[in-house]
């Protein structure tokens, strides 16, 4: 459906969107880790849950809605059919309706489709894309990253459908929801595949590195991570001739590279990226992309050592190190480009820098929810487990939203106790500083929570081709 | 002066494709604001009207051409149905939309790309009903069969189609661009870009009918 004026949820710029009224709902996907690993098959339906985040509302705090979409999915990432893209100069379509969630299961490969009309809270089931339908289209399998693009969606996958690599890019109608095929035209020596993400006013395409299906699925390997052969750079790309540019290698005891936060404001040209651990010393990192006179470039920003620990603490992975890692798994970056959020999900600690100069940030604020040994409590809930991990901002910039599940199959590494999920919230100081909502916490029992999307959009949703 | 009417609407048409943000003066603004550079948005211009003139003329002459060479009323039909074809193929199909990526553009992308654009929008299309209604088409395409002064009256005119739609074009899309980037800012793009997609498309397939029936 078309609208007779700009979808209100679109802004030309970062900046005006941060001036959007706060969110009321907040949608968290879910999956029962039992069926995602297979261990069970008739366990609970992943889900795609709605949170009331309206501080004014009796249910502020409460899942007041929920769509389930079958077992052994893996919901993980997801994103919207249209975003503030739609009014780029190029391909304008500015009557489109920023309503239906992508929703892939990265296990299942199969894409949903929802629309979160007419009721906000009751999401309904609109189509399925099989996981044959986009093998047979792209070569891909394993989903994961959805942006919504001036011209099309884009999404991307972990690898092909026999598990192995590359995994990379590949394009839905934004009207149809039909597959159009792999983006790539030339992908030069690119084979992993984890994040993407662009810089729309220059016309360049970023993509990151985690693992092939095979070297995710069932469990980190450590033989693999010793050896460095998990993903450890990132990839430039020509966005307008989908051609590959240049490598940028962080060095390969750089182990996963995983989430892009491209500069939101599209004249600027840097980014940062987390790297969820080095092999060298176990610290966790978050790196600065920029380009100058002498080319793309790379370099460590930030990095967070590991903590030591008693090993009668740790699990049966990380007893030889003595030491608990920061893994550094999400990140996100507020629309005026000035606070980064960093999740490490390993020692519980969720981190605020002031990037204001991206080459020098600054910790700017700290709080410690679960961790591997720490289990840092939240005054609703007592002792957690799990740690911060998916982080969304909203667009204002004012409030933090936190889930706690990584992905089944390693969340048992880490946390052998298994991971009880938990959804938190966070609010930040627009001068710098964060402090915990102590009366926001919603549990969940029998799944794990991963992706949040606020309602009208947020920090990771939406691109601008406006400064 | 009864005459004119064909005139007025061929300026009001290039008014009209001036005003619409996807015809052009958004790129040039976007441009400009990218390079924080208010020459960029005007140096623009240039490019984008060319463009936009380019798939005007090429209407223009295919239907001067017509008018020459097969019967007028055969023009008609075949001109009408196309226009008609066209604007009902934009009403009933969602499948029709731009698929340009690209923020840096040369002048002869820009100039690609506004052609493109306009094309895809029946931006020339749109004039046929005007064209054949022009005094020079009805009259003097008679004579023009194997007639070198009818020939030239023609192309005479038809560059005078070209050139005052485009001037119209541009009039408004230069100021609108410089107002937005000077003083108004983006935010109106929220409120002001009004959907005329379907109308537009409404209109060319009634204005396409219309031609058929008269």
């Amino acid at each position: 459906m078309a609208l007779w004026k700009p979808d209100p949820s679109f802004y030309p710029s970062a900046r005006m969107a941060s001036q959007a009224p706060p969110e009321k709902l907040a949608y968290v996907v879910t999956f029962d880790p039992q069926t995602a690993l297979g261990r069970s098959r008739n366990g609970k339906p992943d889900s795609l849950v709605v949170v009331d985040v309206d501080p004014s509302s009796a249910s502020c705090g409460k899942i007041v809605g929920r769509l389930e979409l079958g077992t052994g999915n893996e919901l993980h990432h997801f994103g919207w059919n249209a975003c503030s893209a739609a009014l780029c100069p190029y391909a304008p379509h500015p009557h489109v309706e920023r309503r239906y969630f992508i929703i892939p299961g990265l296990r299942s490969s199969r894409i949903f489709i929802v629309d979160t009309k007419p009721d906000p809270r009751k999401p309904a089931l609109v189509r399925t894309i099989e996981p044959e339908e986009v093998a047979a289209r792209t070569g891909y399998s394993r989903p994961h990253t959805v942006h919504c693009g001036p011209d099309a969606i884009y999404m991307n996958a972990l690898g092909a459908p026999n598990g192995e690599g590359p995994g990379g890019v590949f394009l839905l109608d934004h009207d149809s929801f039909d597959v159009l095929g792999r983006w790539e035209v030339d992908r030069g020596p690119q084979y992993l595949a984890y994040d993407f993400w662009w810089h729309l006013g220059h016309d360049v395409a970023i993509t990151s590195e985690w693992g092939t299906p095979s070297m995710v699925e069932n469990g980190v390997n450590p033989d693999l991570l010793l050896a460095g052969r998990y993903g450890h750079a990132i990839h430039i790309w020509d966005l307008r001739k989908r051609r590959h540019l240049q490598t940028l290698d962080l060095g390969a005891e750089q182990q996963m590279v995983l989430e892009l936060r491209p500069s939101h404001d599209p004249t600027r040209l840097f980014g940062f990226v987390g790297v969820v651990v080095s092999t060298r010393d176990l610290s966790a990192s978050v790196w600065t992309w920029f380009r100058d006179d002498k080319g793309w470039q790379i370099r460590k920003t930030i990095e967070v050592p590991a903590e030591p620990a008693d090993p009668a603490q740790l699990p049966p992975a990380l007893k030889p190190f003595k030491a608990v890692p920061p893994l550094i798994t999400d990140i996100n970056l507020s629309l005026d480009d000035r606070f980064l959020y960093v999740s490490c999900w390993g020692t519980g600690e969720f981190q605020q820098y002031d990037v204001s100069d991206p080459m020098k940030p600054k910790l700017t604020g700290s709080v410690h929810l679960g961790g591997i040994t720490r289990k840092a409590q939240h005054p609703r809930a007592g002792e957690l487990n799990g740690g911060p991990q998916m982080v969304e901002l909203s667009r204002d910039g004012r409030r933090v939203y936190l889930t706690n599940s990584l992905y089944a199959a390693w969340d048992e590494q880490f946390f052998p106790d298994g991971v009880r999920g938990w959804m938190t919230k966070i609010d930040t100081n627009p001068n710098g500083g964060m402090s915990l909502d102590k009366n926001f916490f919603v549990p969940f029992e029998g799944e794990r929570p991963h992706q949040v999307r606020l309602e009208g959009g947020d920090c990771s949703s939406d691109s601008f081709c406006y400064p | 002066m009864i005459n004119d009417w064909p005139w007025l609407a061929v300026a009001a048409m290039g008014a009209y494709h001036g005003l619409n943000p996807a015809m052009g003066w958004l790129f040039a603004v976007s441009l400009g604001l990218q390079e924080r550079s208010r020459r960029k948005v005007i140096s623009a211009m240039a490019p984008i009207a060319a463009g936009h003139m380019v798939s005007i003329a090429l209407v223009v002459a295919l239907v001067g051409w017509g008018a020459m060479e097969i019967r007028p009323h055969l023009l008609q039909i075949i001109g009408g149905s196309a226009v008609a074809l066209f604007g009902a193929l934009r009403l009933f199909s969602s499948r029709l939309h731009y698929k340009w990526v690209g923020m840096r553009v040369n002048w002869w992308d820009l100039l690609v790309w506004s052609f493109l654009m306009a094309s895809a929008h029946g931006a020339g299309l749109m004039l046929f009903p005007v064209l054949i209604n022009l005094p020079v088409c009805s009259t003097s395409a008679s004579l023009a069969r194997g007639s070198g002064v009818g020939a030239m009256a023609m192309a005479q005119t038809g560059l005078w189609v070209v050139l005052v739609h485009t001037a119209a074009m541009l009039a408004v899309m230069g100021p609108v661009a410089i107002a937005v980037y000077d003083w108004i800012g983006l935010g109106i793009l929220r409120k002001a870009w009004i959907n005329v997609d379907k109308l537009w498309a409404a209109t060319l397939m009634g204005s396409g009918l219309l031609v058929l029936v008269i």
